[in-house]
């Protein structure tokens, strides 16, 4: 019983490229995202308008609207309204290879920080 | 403005203009003549500790003294002086008053920017950005309307300060394109550390087209039209921000004319765009903690996508 009680950490979801995901954390800093978002990682700003990032890596749905794939996520930040019509998030001028690099940072994230 | 503060060469080593130039001849200088002298005194230590008797007899004598430690400083310092003031005197002496004039004001904690014609009246007025023609001298007038604040874009010019009650004269010139970071450099309260602006200088022709557009623009009237606008007026933020042409008429905030075509948000510290314009707006104390804006946390997602809408408009 005691065994089971204390059930070690969970393994990361998914092991981003630690430079793509470099990448990603200076794209994520240019475009000003924490503006909006609070970004386990950076330490200002930590804006409050949007949802918090913490824990991304955790979790299902992206915007409660399409699977949490790399794939929609790097979508999703370039044009949020044409993943998910209605959403506040406006489009990102990023590019495509900064939106993937941006997303793999974000997966990066461990939900326990 | 971040780009003010760090980078590789660090921008007080990497002049962009002939005035940021003699301030980095200055400063190699100062920092070889420190060298030298670093280097005389370790050398008088180890005579002193560890060289023959002869020499530690002299080096402990009046002479020395004398020689080391009152005529080589006085001689050294009173050229070093004479020398500098020299070779900065023309960043502030002598402006005659026909290059063109930008008057920055210094406010907590922004900076006003008010381009002046040639009889000194303001023609157009922006916020925490400044516009300048390449290889044209521009005398900045620079004042404060509240604290002492401190002008400085590293690139560009030394430090000068915004001092109350005074106007300080500054010439600055750029002789290549590009965006140049600039900050407060005097401690003036709260968010002290997060008043930047940026320095863009164009091309001659460049400077030319941007002017016309910034004049046209002011020429016409403002037809710009949407749910943003009503929203913008009804919550109040003409009573601080002006925006031509409109019956937002406020001057106590950044005038808003022209704030879609600005580079930054916030003071220099956001880049802009829709997305960084509904943060500051939605929550700009959790951006910017003590600034005088309030967060308007009370508008709803639509509404600020409407007013992020309209202000991207304001070209």
């Amino acid at each position: 019983m005691l065994v089971t009680a204390c059930k070690p950490p969970e393994e990361p979801r998914y092991v981003p490229d630690s430079t793509l995901a470099e990448q990603g954390r200076t794209v994520i800093e240019q475009a000003g995202c924490a503006a909006c978002h609070v970004v386990p990682g950076i330490s200002w700003p930590a804006g409050r308008i949007g949802p918090s990032l913490k824990g991304f890596d955790d979790i299902g749905l992206i915007a409660g609207a399409v699977p949490n794939t790399a794939e929609n996520l790097a979508a999703f930040l370039r044009n949020a309204p044409a993943v998910k019509p209605g959403s506040t998030m406006p489009p990102i001028p990023i590019s495509e290879e900064q939106a993937r690099a941006a997303a793999a940072y974000l997966y990066g994230i461990d939900g326990d920080v | 403005m971040f780009e003010a503060l760090w980078g590789w060469p660090p921008p007080i080593l990497d002049p962009a203009g002939p005035y940021a130039e003699k301030v980095t001849v200055l400063a190699w200088v100062l920092i070889a003549l420190a060298v030298i002298v670093t280097l005389i005194v370790c050398a008088a230590l180890y005579v002193a500790i560890k060289g023959p008797a002869p020499l530690k007899r002299r080096l402990g004598g009046e002479s020395a003294i004398w020689i080391g430690g009152i005529a080589f400083p006085g001689v050294v310092l009173t050229a070093l002086l004479i020398w500098g003031l020299t070779l900065t005197a023309d960043l502030t002496s002598d402006i005659t008053g026909d290059e063109p004039r930008i008057r920055v004001t210094g406010e907590m904690w922004w900076f006003r920017v008010q381009y002046l014609d040639p009889a000194g009246r303001v023609v157009m007025e922006d916020a925490n950005e400044i516009h300048l023609p390449v290889g044209q001298p521009v005398v900045l007038e620079l004042r404060s309307a509240d604290v002492i604040h401190n002008f400085w874009v590293p690139h560009l010019s030394g430090k000068k300060d915004m001092v109350p009650g005074r106007t300080n004269l500054l010439r600055v010139q750029a002789d290549k394109s590009g965006q140049f970071g600039g900050v407060c450099a005097e401690y003036c309260g709260g968010p002290h550390a997060l008043m930047g602006f940026v320095a863009i200088a164009h091309t001659p022709a460049d400077y030319a087209r941007w002017q016309q557009g910034r004049m046209a623009r002011l020429a016409t009237a403002n037809t710009s039209a949407g749910p943003g606008r009503q929203l913008f007026m009804a919550s109040g933020c003409g009573a601080c921000h002006r925006v031509a042409g409109t019956e937002a008429n406020g001057l106590a905030g950044p005038d808003l004319t022209h704030v879609g075509t600005r580079a930054t948000l916030g003071a220099g510290i956001l880049p802009n765009h829709r997305g960084t314009l509904m943060g500051w707006i939605g929550d700009s104390q959790g951006i910017k903690p003590g600034n005088r804006m309030p967060s308007y946390d009370m508008l709803s997602a639509a509404e600020l996508t409407a007013i992020a809408r309209w202000l991207e408009q304001q070209q």
